[in-house]
């Protein structure tokens, strides 16, 4: 992973996430947002650590700068399309421990969800 | 404005009547791109138009590819193509070049398009009278991956001078895309390109995956990638009178 020059998707999921915690806390006439939490999945392709170093750049001079940020982790699940087998998966390339088969279907672990927020 | 909490007071020594709490967001990340994207099908859909997202490596052939396409297949539908690149018109161009209606879209320092640029990018476009808009994205197997534009298919061009293992490496592009384009076969005498790895390395990523073999540049296997395109006009649109606009 590299950070600096290179562009991150990272960065406008998580302008995404300041933009929603600014208009959940207007709408709740807070003054400041104290902390965030968010679940990622292992599946999403989303590094936590980029969203964690962007939403400092992002919430600057806003109601969400200085807020915590909580990142939830949701393990991968795949569902064997041979023998219907369910197992829990880290990364898109597993095979079926059941079976062997190559033919996983994610059916967990894509997640990217702002859960919640605290408020003051 | 109360430089402590941020609040509009200007009595800096006030308390304040708020209290901490928690409340419910339950929001995904993608939300705001997946909404402007389902508007952007709902409005394709009611333009009777087949839309793809061409996602690879930068240098696959992604524009070349478009360009022998419009090239052979112009005369029978009615394209329009957005070019998404950081930087630069020359893809757009090109395109300008076989007439076919194009818009570029320069990203800047993002890494990909989203959902928003793409219903901005068509609003010079006839839709009513196009039949398909091909979305050239930028060259990048990561982020692009995440974000829906509308399109019906995202189409994913992997060319043989390139690693058989792009699959595993990229795995979260394949795993969205419906249809892997293996592009630059005439190259195959010269590589150590595995073609049969590569394509089950893609299987296993994405089991429902169709996959075509291709040469833009010597027109070898494109008649399969036209006939594809063929049945996807005509799953979008089967009013439309005849096969041509000849």
């Amino acid at each position: 992973m590299t950070f600096g020059h290179d562009p991150l998707h990272e960065l406008s999921l998580t302008q995404n996430i300041v933009d929603l915690a600014i208009e959940y806390a207007a709408r709740e006439k807070a003054v400041k947002v104290l902390s965030i939490t968010l679940e990622i999945g292992a599946l999403s392709g989303v590094v936590a650590e980029a969203v964690e170093f962007a939403f400092d750049v992002c919430s600057k001079g806003t109601l969400a700068e200085g807020a915590n940020l909580e990142i939830r982790h949701v393990s991968g699940r795949g569902r064997c399309l041979d023998c219907q087998t369910e197992t829990e998966i880290e990364t898109l390339t597993h095979l079926c421990p059941h079976c062997g088969s190559l033919a996983l279907e994610t059916v967990q672990g894509q997640e990217m969800k702002f859960t919640e927020m605290e408020i003051d | 404005m109360c430089t402590e909490c941020g609040c509009s007071s200007t009595d800096h020594s006030h308390h304040h009547e708020h209290e901490s709490r928690t409340i419910r967001v339950e929001e995904d990340l993608l939300a705001k791109n997946n909404r402007l994207a389902a508007g952007n099908r709902q409005l394709f859909t009611s333009s009777h138009l087949l839309v793809l997202n061409l996602v690879s490596s930068p240098g696959s052939g992604k524009t070349s590819l478009l360009e022998r396409t419009l090239a052979d297949l112009k005369r029978r539908f009615n394209f329009s193509v957005l070019e998404g690149d950081q930087q630069t018109t020359n893809d757009a161009d090109r395109i300008a070049a076989t007439g076919v209606p194009v818009k570029q879209l320069n990203t800047g320092a993002g890494c990909h398009l989203d959902a928003h640029m793409v219903g901005h990018g068509v609003e010079s476009f006839d839709l009513a009278e196009t039949d398909i808009l091909m979305i050239e994205n930028v060259g990048n197997l990561v982020c692009p991956a995440a974000f829906d534009l509308g399109e019906d298919h995202k189409v994913t061009v992997l060319s043989v001078t390139e690693g058989e293992d792009k699959p595993l490496k990229y795995p979260q592009m394949f795993q969205a895309c419906d249809l892997m384009l293996i592009n630059k076969i005439d190259l195959l005498p010269y590589l150590n390109f595995d073609l049969e790895q590569c394509k089950a390395f893609a299987r296993q990523i994405n089991p429902r995956i169709e996959i075509m073999e291709l040469s833009c540049q010597t027109g070898a296997g494109m008649q399969q990638w036209y006939d594809w395109l063929m049945a996807g006009v005509a799953r979008k649109n089967p009013g439309r009178r005849g096969a041509g606009r000849e």
